[in-house]
């Protein structure tokens, strides 16, 4: 990174920038994209090829006779153009759509979304008027997505940032691997919620089903209503006075909170008592084993 | 990785031919190695229907003499028909190597399908009183055409579109599958049963018959084995969460029925859409859409769900 400037990031090809980022020898060492960040430069904190866009510029499209790939590459075009407020119509349970924005940008969709919806993006906000399917926004870094109704499985998987919030209930495996940002289910969610989670926080105000939060590293899950059974390693923990004000200010802010407050809700942390917690030797683990 | 579908109306009959073939088109990048549909549609009383294969669709490009060995085990086959005093009313070729029959007949059907079945080559895809089960090689627009199902009345129907990846791609293999010798049952299967050959082995000493080596199958047998103990179809659902380890959603259709189980992990995906009017559900939701493009709300049932519905 040192000595690369913004300016000249932005006139690089994709494969430049690749190397100049630090990314080329990643396929090989394992290690993952590294940018130190300086907090006096406004710029590291959006994508420099990421385009500018102007919220009060607003188109809406409709999305019935387009394929996902078609409507992927408008919306990319349109956000080059400056368009800042997008508004997708009938998508009809398409998949796969308004994956990979990793720019500002007021996108709503009114109809639901199939499988992948809003994957991998870092800062849009994101509004959906219906459902979506399996792995809604995952491996989101930041921004806000809103489902009005109901979502499927691995709903945020390997969440990294950002707010997800949906209205109605999820199905199984909420939040798996998730590394951070938060999980909102204004109604019930399925099995295996929180599994191995890493980090960040889940808010479930109806039902939790079986084996929540199984073999969690870290971050915290809360439920409203009754968990069927907790997981592996998943204990119950106690609330703090910060927490209490973070969980109704959160829940206000997505007009979710329970009239009779968050008091009734159960806190669930993980127990650190898994293999992974120790710090012995594989060799050491099989002579106690 | 496969989809399934499933439709069932309240109370009134409608062309469930071609929606299930919109919502099959809808799930064909799900699985394009076949499709098959089971359909319930409306038949005269004591009528039989009878779906059969007389060879494999390969065996058409490949087969010497294949069309002469066809028109023998056609031949064969109403004659055994004949021999067990079944009164053949119809009889059409849906493609060369698949037929339609409609047959009256009041003596034992088990005795009577498993003497067809011995005819080389010849396998029974239905036999039932409002049950057509009809699957060949293709996406679903493609055998919808081929058999002419656009046009299918019915009130009832569950459909598959497969990807083959523990058998054969061949007729053999698809789905539905008919819960031999039961009466108008039929099974669609996406996921992967784990004890498939102990449960098998199980079911074969119980005196049951298998005709491939596709695990989906013995969702088929063990519904069909429950059902003729007397088992209703919602608890033998409830069994097979219990008792089939794996992965798996299915949906099961009777005469009058539809029904749906999940596994215990909720791994294989299924939406559902209820209404006064009918039920529909699909691996995906575009199916649905494909049925119903206004703006509906859905849900997945969870994990070890269990449903049945009444047409």
């Amino acid at each position: 990174m040192a000595g690369v400037s913004d300016s000249q990031l932005k006139k690089m090809t994709q494969e430049e920038r690749v190397k100049a980022l630090g990314m080329a020898t990643e396929q090989l060492s394992g290690r993952s994209l590294f940018i130190e960040f300086n907090a006096d430069e406004e710029d590291r904190f959006t994508y420099p090829w990421a385009p500018e866009v102007d919220f009060n510029k607003r188109i809406e499209i409709n999305a019935d006779n387009m394929a996902s790939t078609a409507l992927n590459e408008k919306m990319r075009e349109l956000m080059t153009e400056g368009y800042g407020s997008i508004v997708i119509k009938n998508p009809r349970g398409k998949h796969s759509l308004g994956v990979g924005i990793l720019n500002r940008l007021n996108l709503i969709f009114e109809g639901s979304l199939g499988y992948f919806a809003v994957g991998l993006i870092d800062g849009p906000n994101v509004r959906i008027k219906g459902r979506v399917g399996w792995s809604c926004a995952e491996n989101m870094m930041s921004g806000t997505v809103v489902i009005e109704k109901n979502a499927g499985s691995t709903f945020g998987a390997a969440l990294r940032g950002g707010d997800l919030v949906c209205g109605g209930s999820v199905g199984s495996r909420t939040g798996i691997d998730m590394k951070g940002g938060t999980i909102i289910v204004g109604g019930d969610a399925g099995a295996l919620t929180g599994f191995m989670m890493q980090r960040g926080r889940v808010i479930i105000c109806g039902n939790a089903g079986k084996n929540l939060g199984d073999s969690m590293y870290d971050g915290t899950i809360y439920v409203g209503g009754e968990i069927r059974s907790l997981g592996v390693d998943a204990v119950p923990g106690e609330f703090t006075d910060l927490e209490h004000s973070w969980l109704s200010r959160k829940l206000r802010q997505f007009e979710l909170l329970p009239e009779k407050g968050v008091d009734h809700f159960t806190k669930i942390i993980a127990g650190k008592q898994l293999w992974n917690y120790d710090n012995l030797e594989p060799t050491e683990k099989k002579l106690i084993l | 990785m496969c989809g399934i579908a499933g439709i069932i109306h309240r109370g009134k009959s409608s062309n469930v031919g071609s929606e299930m073939t919109a919502m099959l088109q809808a799930l064909k990048h799900r699985g394009p190695d076949s499709t098959g549909f089971a359909i319930y549609g409306e038949t005269k009383p004591g009528d039989f229907l009878m779906r059969i294969k007389v060879a494999e669709k390969e065996d058409m490009d490949k087969g010497h003499g294949i069309l002469d060995r066809i028109k023998e085990r056609i031949s064969e086959v109403d004659k055994r028909l004949r021999a067990h005093d079944a009164t053949i009313k119809e009889s059409e070729n849906a493609t060369a190597y698949a037929l339609r029959y409609v047959i009256s007949h009041d003596g034992n059907i088990k005795e009577m399908a498993q003497h067809l079945e011995e005819i080389d080559g010849v396998e029974i895809l239905s036999l039932g009183n409002r049950l057509e089960l009809i699957k060949d090689l293709g996406d679903a627009a493609a055998v919808s055409e081929a058999y002419g199902l656009g046009s299918y009345e019915g009130t009832h129907a569950i459909g598959h579109a497969r990807m083959a990846t523990e058998s054969d791609v061949d007729i053999r293999s698809a789905h539905p599958y008919w819960a031999f010798p039961y009466n108008d049952v039929s099974v669609v299967h996406n996921g992967q049963i784990t004890n498939y050959w102990s449960m098998r082995r199980e079911m074969e000493r119980r005196g049951h018959r298998f005709t491939s080596d596709c695990d989906s199958e013995l969702l088929a047998v063990f519904t069909a084995h429950n059902l003729a103990h007397g088992v209703s179809l919602e608890e033998s659902l409830r069994r097979s969460v219990q008792e089939i380890d794996g992965v798996f959603t299915y949906l099961v259709a009777t005469e009058n029925q539809l029904g749906m189980a999940k596994d215990a992990m909720a791994a294989k995906p299924l939406v559902l859409y209820e209404s006064d009017e009918l039920i529909a559900m699909a691996s995906e939701e575009v199916a649905i859409r494909a049925i119903l493009p206004q703006e509906i709300d859905t849900h997945d049932p969870y994990d070890e769900e269990v449903r049945v519905w009444q047409a």
